[in-house]
């Protein structure tokens, strides 16, 4: 038997594309050759940098821009090539030490850009055109100088590309293979996880996802309306769909964020924007503080109360020997009393001293008696012995509200009010106990049933700038601006005021730190990142969508510190101006057929059609879904935004040049010229290939950032007269 | 073809609810009007066959097929009653300006002074309440301060019931509208009742507000539409036609009184384009009847409303002719056609030369006169020098004086011309202070610098020196009063006097902030023309030959609005409604009063309507979902069946389609929102859930068997009016006036209604 194995031969069938593999080959040669140069800091690496710096000291942030999988992808790179995080990001064009190893900090972005150039092929090829076509998708790809640029530096939009690309790619495998195979659920997977990866990496790709989403749910309700399949046979379809493209994705973003914190839990420059519960989960900063106070609030109990409101600081309820102006500026009267403010920074007038109304002493007793929800408090104020107070006098800034001050008694018939009910507006349970950081305490005034809030309106002179405090009658439940936690808290020992201002002085005691849960976290977060607002900043090279198109602008990105070697942000204007000419044609061409059809003159197969459709649904879906939601943001755009939308372009004009050539000049065929038609469109075809390829070597210079070139070759480079290059005086 | 066909049974037994039963008498006999020519339209049949065949249940209460359509009319009547008592009902309560009243008041009563204004919604809503003031005899002498101001004599009742009758409309419009799209007296009658006893719709449309106005035009134009779509195989009729020109008519009036009609304008359009693609596959059309449809079509849905529109704007403009609050919002020409403006009838020096006396406007549109005044920019603003800003008014302040780069002594004989590229320096004239800027950071526009007053009597320094530039001119032209486009270049720092557009905090009086932009893009914003030139050393020249044209004024007073409208941000101390709040319920809007003292009106929605709205929106779409998923998988339904969830696509889609497009759209909007915002995406809500729950009670028999299946729904019809009629004696007072405690402390007549913590009664 052995004998007969031996003579059967060893044989390996391999079919390798060779196109394929050629435009790979060029891709990475295009992508990733001379990464490391120019060693300087490029455009938005100075901001992605700092991120990645923080990463690798673990250092909490919090950045806006995006979810947190880019962010890990660029530090990935970076803790690959041993980069320690001491570089200071400030400036574009600072050089980059010997230290820091600028190929690893750039190479996974490259590499998603190269890759995007063989995902565009197969993509093509699984849209059911033929080789040439994603052959020629590939090549305007490979040859689009604006993706080069964007690949070859610590930038997340090649990453964001690929991940796409990948996502169709994979969808669209599984739904061409047969029904039959099991293997094809593996593509469905992958699918599932570049969705998750697409919006983890930025939330435009949210877009992207939605429409793949569209066309799976359209290719979904074909299948519910196969009645050959059994129903059975049709719901297990359905559920592994929406488990492998709706919950795949849910949990893997959610899973970028489990990643982020837990890589990051040290204290760092963002800590504020947090709950005083989120900061003291961070090792250093708050639990450095608070590790060790005691939880429960007790009758006697030291605290700072920490506004819940982070916008636009943080800051602390705060008294000082100030009183308020007798008259303000306006004419209006105050009561004269001392001023309660809100103050942004520690301070040790922001110790305030939880005495219970019906007794005297300002100790904890033993055991201490905890504070719950509904009982009636004072608030004595540390340094001062001023009772918080509250009465029917306008506030000085917001006069619709009662001002609030520590009680001075004038002899002037204003009697004290200074007796607040606690009301925790997060307690499960109605007899909850006020504990430190993690109960949300609104203040009550007892006498007017007015709450205690931050108004946020800096004072004048008078109050030191510091934030105006309030007490507002009109319950509002939602706003944050009512809710207080204590931050800093100890069991008060001393009842002497001299004891209590040297106690104040001391910093607060140490011992366990406290958890909050993953969940808690994770919303936190979210909702953060959503909801804080940058300064709307306005930027040299910003754009607005429609100069997109057009690509009426270009970014600088770098400049050589002494010659005119510079990097732009530029297309490749001939491969623009084809796929712009390519989208216009296909919608022409779809009202045509439409109309058409609907008229019952079919001019192309139903197969034909069908293909057609699925070309346009991807295609141009996706441009419309990357480039529209562009046009009703309110945020500072660059030309980078659109080089998503771009790829999708570049898909489509191959496809339908193929379209074209296979089934519209099929009726030139009658009139006896198709041959010279279909003939006319290769050489054209190939006279536009060309022409990209002579523009793509012309703007290599800008793209790669050598040659330097002379002012005069500048000049002729600026092909439009809003571009902005630039050029060194010599 | 045969519409409206009741359910005899519900009929009576709602009727006997609303004791007025009234028996059907005159069984008249209804002329139908014969089913089209073609056979063909199976749908036609399909939704005529209505509910005629729906027999379940006893079939003892059948009432002859010709009177069926009485019992509807007797119920449009009782609709109609019940609205018109329940919005005219202590209309004139409470006496003194309400809410917006104050606004739209007081632009009614501009209409009725013919004093220019300058409003953010086009004109059609005020010119209305002018006129319906007008009427009644109002003769626009009230101010309209503030809210809370009592009306003591003024005859306000004119204009408060114009409303409250146009809004009177909207429950007899939604019965309409329902009946047509699901063949149902029991869907219509939902919809009417969820709309005629919702406080918010009825304390909506009690005041001097656009809303009621523009409610009405939207539920006419799709009341319109739904009636042009029943005419479909009537084609080019005269009632075919009527209703086509009616719902452009309607169209235009929507867009008239809040560019909010442009939802509705899209719902139209996109039931047009629908119904012109069934058209194309009708094999049996040929193509120049398509084309004459089409035509049609757009002559009445698209040529006429843009008639009317600019016909609405055409009177404005001709009933305003007088300088009033509005001016400084527009252009120097606009400014010009204004009796009693400066500029009308004006003349002044044609070129600018050194000496002269200017007010420099800046060329954004609504975009203020470089202004300066004696007070500093405060400490921490970048120096503590003066202010300067851009105002919209008229003032003392906006007069600047140019100069000569040295000399400060007027010479005599002729003045120098300033020509393109001349050094000036621009001395304040009040304040004596030189426009000057410098390295640090501008107020609010971080990365410009600040732009100040500086130096006593014309002494400064170099950073007081501006080159002035005429837009696309050259070397030596003179800068021409009104028509030249100019830019200041500071000559220290190459900058670009700029005026950001944003408001300066409480410190700069909440002018807008100007400053020195590093980039020198040519934009509006950078852009500033010589309005007022004073020298009398100069000839004057009259103005008459800036008059705008009217296609002018019209395309300026449009992009002033949308300006105005996208500038409306919500101020950083102001609690702002947000889009999600609304279905919800989550929080009202105070029309009137707010301590205990006072007499309250809260405009809030009924909470067990606008819940039962909300619960809605979810069971059509499962109903939908689980109706198509049958078909799709060929389940064989009974020919019921089928007919309902052909009224829930289609009926129940366009319903949809509004409310989405009603609502959708204000996510995206960065402006200030409120809560009246979403009043007409409700209304469709409120018709959606008519329609839903009518199928839902009639498809009772799918779980239940024939006679508990009928009970079943006779219950469920009962317990939703009871519902709806017990909380509207709940909450009436929101409408009706409140006086007394808040509702939150004991001894209220509202106690125990705060059913939300946000709610503010």
């Amino acid at each position: 038997q052995l004998g007969e194995m031996l003579q059967l031969p060893l044989v390996v069938t391999a079919q390798v594309d060779l196109l394929l593999v050629l435009v790979s080959l060029l891709a990475f040669w295009t992508r990733l050759s001379h990464l490391s140069y120019p060693n300087a800091v490029v455009f938005d690496e100075v901001y992605y940098g700092q991120f990645v710096s923080l990463y690798m000291k673990r250092v909490f942030f919090i950045d806006d821009s995006g979810p947190p999988l880019g962010h890990m992808i660029l530090a990935f790179g970076a803790y690959l090539g041993g980069f320690d995080g001491n570089f200071v990001w400030n400036r574009i064009g600072a050089e980059y030490p010997t230290t820091v190893n600028v190929w690893s900090l750039r190479l996974l972005p490259a590499l998603c850009g190269a890759l995007c150039v063989p995902l565009v092929y197969l993509l093509t090829l699984e849209l059911k055109f033929s080789h040439l076509s994603a052959l020629g998708a590939a090549v305007l790809l490979l040859l689009e100088n604006s993706l080069i640029v964007q690949s070859r530096f610590m930038l997340l939009e090649s990453v964001l590309i690929f991940f796409v690309l990948l996502a169709f790619f994979s969808y669209l495998r599984f739904h061409n293979a047969p029904s039959s195979s099991w293997s094809r659920y593996i593509w469905l997977i992958l699918s599932g996880v570049s969705c998750g990866a697409v919006v983890g990496v930025k939330y435009m790709g949210l877009f992207s996802y939605l429409l793949l989403l569209v066309v799976a749910s359209l290719h979904t309700w074909k299948l519910i309306g196969d009645k050959t399949i059994s129903h059975r046979n049709v719901c297990v379809q359905c559920v592994h769909r929406v488990l492998c493209l709706v919950v795949v994705p849910v949990l893997l973003y959610v899973f970028w964020f489990y990643v982020h914190l837990s890589f990051l839990n040290r204290s760092g420059p963002h800590d504020q924007l947090m709950s005083s519960a989120f900061q003291a989960s961070l090792q250093g900063g708050l639990s450095r503080i608070t590790r060790g106070q005691p939880l429960e609030v007790a009758y006697g109990s030291q605290v700072t109360l920490r506004s819940s409101v982070s916008q636009p600081i943080p800051c602390w309820l705060h008294s000082h020997k100030v009183n308020y102006p007798i008259r303000y500026d306006n004419g209006r009267g105050s009561s004269h009393q001392q001023q309660v403010t809100c103050y942004p920074f520690k301070d040790v007038n922001n110790w305030w001293i939880i005495k219970d109304p019906g007794r005297q002493q300002l100790v904890v007793d033993t055991p201490p008696r905890p504070v719950r929800h509904g009982d009636v408090i004072q608030l004595v104020h540390g340094m001062t012995s001023r009772f918080l107070n509250s009465h029917d006098v306008a506030a000085p800034m917001s006069p619709h509200t009662q001002e609030v001050s520590g009680y001075i008694d004038f002899n002037v018939s204003m009697p004290a009010q200074n007796l607040w009910r606690v009301d925790i507006s997060n307690r499960e349970a109605e007899s909850e106990v006020w504990k430190t950081i993690l109960s949300e305490v609104r203040l009550v005034h007892v006498n007017t049933s007015a709450v205690l809030k931050l108004s946020g309106v800096p004072l004048p002179d008078w109050g030191f700038r510091q934030l105006e405090v309030v007490a507002d009658k009109l319950f509002k439940a939602h706003s944050s601006s009512l809710e207080w936690t204590v931050e800093e808290h100890r069991y008060g020992t001393s009842q002497e005021q001299k004891e209590r201002e040297a106690e104040l002085h001391s910093p607060t005691h140490i011992d366990v730190d406290r958890k909050i849960s993953f969940w808690a976290k994770f919303v936190e977060l979210q909702w953060k990142m959503l909801t804080v607002k940058q300064e709307e900043s306005e930027h040299k090279y910003s754009s607005s969508p429609l100069e997109w198109i057009t690509m009426e602008t270009n970014i600088a990105y770098w400049l050589h510190s002494s010659t005119n070697a510079q990097i732009h942000l530029i297309g490749n204007p001939v491969s623009w101006g084809v796929g712009n000419l390519s989208l216009l044609a296909y919608q022409l061409l779809a009202v045509v057929y439409l109309l058409r059809r609907r008229r019952g003159l079919k001019d192309v197969p139903d197969g034909v059609w069908d293909q057609f459709v699925c070309l346009g649904c991807v295609c141009v879906g996706g441009w419309l879904v990357n480039f529209v939601p562009f046009l009703l943001m309110d945020k500072t755009l660059f030309l980078y935004h659109y080089l998503p939308a771009l790829c999708y372009l570049y898909l489509l004009s191959p496809a339908l040049l193929e379209h074209a050539h296979t089934h519209l000049l099929r009726y030139a065929h009658q009139l006896q010229h198709s041959l010279t038609h279909q003939r006319a469109l290769c050489v054209g075809a190939l006279a536009v290939l060309l022409s990209i390829f002579l523009t793509y070597r012309t703007f290599c210079p800008l793209t790669y950032g050598s040659p330097e070139l002379s002012a005069h070759q500048l000049q002729g480079l600026k092909w439009r007269d809003t571009w902005d290059i630039l050029y060194r005086r010599r | 073809m045969a519409k409206a066909e009741c359910t005899p049974k519900w009929n009576t037994l709602a009727l006997r609810n609303r004791k007025t039963c009234p028996t059907p008498e005159k069984s008249f006999q209804t002329t139908f009007t014969p089913v089209s020519k073609d056979k063909n339209s199976q749908t036609a049949g399909l939704l005529a066959g209505g509910d005629t065949q729906s027999s379940n249940g006893p079939s003892g209460q059948f009432v002859a097929r010709g009177s069926i359509e009485s019992p509807s009319k007797v119920l449009l009547m009782l609709v109609a009653g019940l609205s018109f008592s329940t919005r005219l009902y202590k209309l004139t309560e409470p006496p003194h300006v309400c809410w917006d009243e104050t606004h739209f008041g007081k632009m009614g009563s501009y209409y009725i002074n013919r004093t220019f204004f300058f409003d953010v919604h086009p004109p059609l809503g005020k010119m209305l309440i002018g006129l319906a003031g007008y009427m009644s005899g109002y003769n626009g002498t009230f101010p309209f301060i503030k809210p809370g101001d009592k009306y003591e004599n003024q005859n306000y009742w004119g204009m408060r019931g114009f409303c409250a009758v146009l809004g009177s409309f909207l429950p007899i419009f939604a019965y309409l509208i329902v009946l047509e799209l699901s063949n149902s007296c029991t869907a219509a009658i939902i919809a009417a009742t969820l709309l005629i006893f919702d406080t918010g719709c009825i304390t909506i449309s009690q005041y001097i507000l656009l809303d009621p106005i523009l409610m009405f035009f939207i539920m006419a134009a799709v009341l319109s539409m739904v009636k042009f779509n029943q005419q479909r195989y009537r084609s080019f009729t005269a009632s075919w036609w009527f209703w086509l020109v009616l719902t452009g008519i309607n169209l235009a009036g929507a867009l008239g009184v809040k560019f909010v009609g442009l939802f509705v304008i899209v719902l139209v359009g996109l039931n047009t384009i629908g119904d012109l693609w069934r058209l194309l596959g009708d094999m049996s059309l040929s193509l120049v009847d398509i084309a004459k449809h089409f035509l049609a079509r757009a002559f009445a849905l698209i040529l006429l409303p843009l008639i009317l529109y600019v016909t609405i704007f055409a009177v404005h403009f001709v009933v305003l002719n007088k300088s009033g609050p509005g001016d400084g919002f527009f252009s120097s020409a606009f400014q010009s056609r204004l009796i009693g403006n400066n500029l009308h009838n004006a003349s002044m020096p044609e070129y600018l030369a050194f000496g002269s006396t200017v007010t420099i406007k800046n060329l954004r549109i609504a975009g203020g006169y470089l202004h300066s005044h004696w007070h500093l920019y405060p400490e921490g603003v970048g120096a503590r020098q003066q202010q300067v800003t851009a105002y919209l008014h008229k003032d003392y302040n906006n007069l600047w004086v140019v100069h000569r780069q040295q000399d400060n002594n007027s010479q005599s004989g002729n003045p120098d011309l300033v020509r393109h590229g001349d050094i000036v320096r621009l001395e304040h004239k009040e304040t004596t202070r030189n426009l000057h800027s410098h390295l640090h950071e501008a107020p609010l526009t971080k990365k410009h610098f600040q732009v100040t007053g500086y130096g006593i009597n014309g002494t400064g320094d170099a950073n007081d020196l501006w080159q002035m530039e005429v837009c696309g001119g050259r070397k030596g032209d003179p800068v021409k009063v009104l028509r030249s486009k100019v830019r200041f270049l500071h000559r220290a720092t190459g900058c670009v006097l700029y005026s950001s557009g944003k408001t300066l905090p409480k410190w700069g009086w909440e002018q807008i902030e100007v400053t020195c932009s590093p980039y020198l893009k040519e934009t509006p914003s950078s852009q500033w023309n010589i309005e007022d030139h004073i020298n009398p050393k100069l000839p004057n020249i009259s103005l008459s030959v800036l008059k705008p044209n009217f296609l002018e004024i019209l395309l300026e007073s449009h992009i002033v609005m949308f300006r105005g409208n996208s500038g409306l941000k919500p101020k950083d101390n102001e609690m702002n409604s947000k889009p999600w709040h609304w279905p919800i319920n989550y929080q009202g809007l105070r029309f009137s009063g707010v301590n205990a003292t006072e007499y309250r009106v809260y405009l809030l929605g009924n909470p067990v309507v606008w819940w039962i709205n909300l619960a809605s929106l979810g069971l059509y779409f499962t109903m939908v979902a689980v109706a198509s998923i049958a078909t799709q998988r060929g389940f064989s339904l009974g020919q019921q069946r089928i007919e309902h969830s052909l009224v829930l696509v289609r009926g129940g889609g366009l319903l949809m389609l509004g409310w989405l497009l009603h609502y959708a759209p204000f996510f995206t909007m960065g402006r200030i929102l409120y809560f009246h915002h979403y009043f007409p995406a409700m209304l469709f809500s409120s018709m959606l859930t008519g329609l839903t729950l009518d199928i839902l009670f009639r498809s009772a028999d799918l779980l239940l068997h024939p006679p508990y299946s009928y009970w079943f729904q006779r219950t469920g019809q009962l317990l939703l009016l009871f519902s709806i009629l017990y909380s509207f004696y709940l909450f009436h007072p929101l409408s009706y006036g409140m006086t007394g405690p808040l509702a939150h402390e004991p001894g209220s007549a509202m106690a125990g209604l705060k059913w939300m913590d946000s709610w503010e009664f």
